[in-house]
């Protein structure tokens, strides 16, 4: 059969090609290891790539198949974001310093995906440490965005997002500690979901600011990222954060028939943020927001006016959350148990010192120091707790907003993926363009980023869902009904053809 | 607020970071601008704000007191820059 309809296929057409036996998942796995081998020189986005590993996966996978034990990702290739410790693979989270760290053991989002049967191609580039939205502070240099390889692919899961946006992988993992699964899925035009806090282990999970860190899944659809996302999730006693729940099926709630089917999403009421809509927002995602959102109305949505007030006080207090747990998360690489050390010292403390300065980049030693200094004696109340008490203010702006809608939607990113090196000047006004996504993670919300058109030069432009806690299944069902009426998501670029 | 570059050399020596004398003035500058982004925070007031550490409110589980984790010293000192017969190598601390 010809390979073009699988490498676009969603992930329930290749289910049902391997449970037909219209191929095999060696097959299926070698059209993408191809694809990678042949096109991830113009787009960087896998810092590894072990085909013999990855056809012994997908051997297993045809056994399991064959055995009729299949369950819904068995076979089905997948791209890891290289944040997620791998066992026996190089996990070197964008950085220097853990370039040459060959993880012991799994993380349990791996080892769970592992006994699902998915089959993994690969480690996605990423901003050092997750610390960007460009992918532009990679040790590995920056992945590149597939609809304008002179641009960005959005941080920090850049290379994931890449990945998936280019066909490289059907779908892939990411991480999104204030934005980093969102974002590049609205810049490489394709979906993205952060579930609520809690609902995916963080075990093994390389951390950056540990009570915002949550893994997510991208995919072309929203019904990819369902697929995917229910295969993440589950209780992991070695997360002390993790959340004890019922497992959810995110496909049989995309499934279910509406009352309505002309209005479909009738009775769900979506509040747009008047804060998300004011200025700040290019011309052209306004345009492209308003559109779907009138699409929305259009499935049976109500749409009103609500308030976010303390929302704009989010990219402060995420900075300076994020930087002070950073600091601290961070210390643990000395050069000692295992990462980079440098060659040479005079003592102790100097090997400390210039292993930490030689293995992290630029920008993870700035956020490593500004954390170091709000949480220094005098000026922790200031700072940190300044940040956690605006955390609480804002956590209370959505639930007071989700008295009074179902959903809530604007753009993701107040611009789209912007030329590579534009933003290197001055790194901070970089975090201002993380003013949308922020907010959700301080309060612990899950948010959903779907394509639903292009600016003028091209570039996709994304609408982020955010929703109250747990409505992971009420998020990717809207999106689902959305993506049932429109071809934003089933758009490609050139260099995926 | 404005950073000397003593403040971020002392910085430094906390976050054990050997910052090259000729990267202090650029340090100086990005985080200069880092703090005048996270500044128009301090304005607001928060008298009477509990603060929030956390997404979920949870109690730190209790588990049996029983051994879950088995010996896994060799694999973890496989990927240590130096370790001999089963301990990290570090310069000498103790003349």
């Amino acid at each position: 059969m010809s390979t073009a309809p699988l490498v676009e296929a969603p992930v329930s057409a290749l289910r049902r090609a391997l449970d037909a036996k219209n191929i095999s998942s060696v097959e299926l796995a070698t059209l993408f290891l191809e694809r990678i081998e042949a096109r991830d020189s113009a787009l960087n986005a896998f810092i590894t790539v072990e085909r013999e590993r990855t056809l012994a996966e997908a051997r297993a996978a045809d056994a399991r198949i064959a055995s009729g034990e299949a369950g819904p990702l068995t076979g089905i290739p997948l791209a890891h974001k290289d944040v997620f410790c791998t066992e026996g693979v190089l996990t070197t989270c964008g950085s220097k310093m853990l370039s040459n760290f060959v993880s012991p053991y799994d993380a349990h989002v791996v080892a769970l995906l592992k006994k699902a049967g998915a089959v993994s191609l690969g480690k996605t580039n990423m901003d050092e440490f997750a610390m960007g939205s460009s992918n532009e502070t990679s040790y590995f240099g920056p992945a590149r965005n597939p609809w304008k390889p002179g641009h960005v692919p959005g941080g920090s899961s850049g290379g994931s997002a890449a990945a998936v946006a280019a066909r490289l992988a059907p779908i892939a993992t990411g991480t999104d500690t204030g934005g980093s699964v969102r974002q590049p899925a609205s810049f490489c035009g394709i979906t993205g979901i952060k579930p609520t806090y809690g609902l995916v282990s963080r075990y093994g999970l390389v951390a950056y600011a540990s009570s915002l860190d949550q893994g997510g899944a991208f995919g072309a659809s929203a019904e990819d990222c369902a697929l995917l996302l229910a295969a993440m999730t589950g209780f992991d006693a070695r997360d002390s954060t993790s959340l004890d729940r019922p497992p959810e099926d995110y496909a049989a709630a995309l499934a279910a028939q509406p009352a309505e089917s002309s209005r479909p999403l009738a009775g769900l009421v979506i509040g747009l943020p008047r804060e998300f809509f004011g200025d700040g927002m290019s011309s052209d995602i306004r345009a492209a927001v308003e559109a779907a959102l009138a699409q929305y109305r259009a499935l049976g949505a109500a749409t009103r006016e609500v308030d976010l007030p303390n929302a704009k006080l989010a990219i402060p207090a995420y900075y300076v959350i994020a930087m002070a747990e950073a600091s601290s998360n961070l210390s643990r690489f000395d050069g000692v148990r295992y990462g980079y050390r440098a060659a040479e010292f005079t003592d102790l403390a100097d090997m400390y010192c210039k292993s930490r300065c030689e293995g992290f980049g630029a920008e993870v030693q700035r956020r490593i120091l500004a954390g170091t200094y709000v949480l220094s004696h005098g000026y922790y109340d200031a700072y940190y707790l300044q940040a956690q008490k605006l955390r609480r203010l804002i956590g209370g702006d959505f639930r007071r907003a989700f008295g009074e809608c179902d959903l809530i939607a604007g753009p993701t990113s107040p611009v789209t993926a912007w030329e590579l090196g534009a933003m290197s000047g001055d790194p901070a006004q970089m975090y201002l363009a993380d003013i949308y996504t922020t907010p959700v993670n301080l309060a612990g919300l899950p948010g959903l980023s779907h394509p639903c058109g292009f600016d003028a030069g091209g570039l996709p432009v994304g609408l982020q869902l955010i929703g109250d806690y747990f409505s992971e299944a009420r998020l990717l069902a809207a999106a689902h009904r959305f993506q049932q009426a429109t071809d934003w998501h089933l758009r490609r670029p050139a260099l995926a053809a | 607020m404005a950073l000397s570059n003593e403040q971020i050399e002392r910085l430094a020596k906390l976050a054990r970071l050997a910052l090259p004398d000729d990267s202090v003035d650029a340090m100086r500058i990005h985080l200069d601008s880092i703090f005048g982004i996270i500044a128009q925070m301090q304005a607001v007031d928060t008298t009477g704000i509990e603060p929030m550490s956390h997404p979920q409110e949870l109690a730190a589980r209790l588990r049996d007191d029983i051994v879950t984790e088995t010996d896994h010293l060799a694999a973890f000192q496989t990927v240590a820059p130096q370790a001999e017969a089963g301990l990290y190598l570090v310069p000498k601390v103790i003349e």
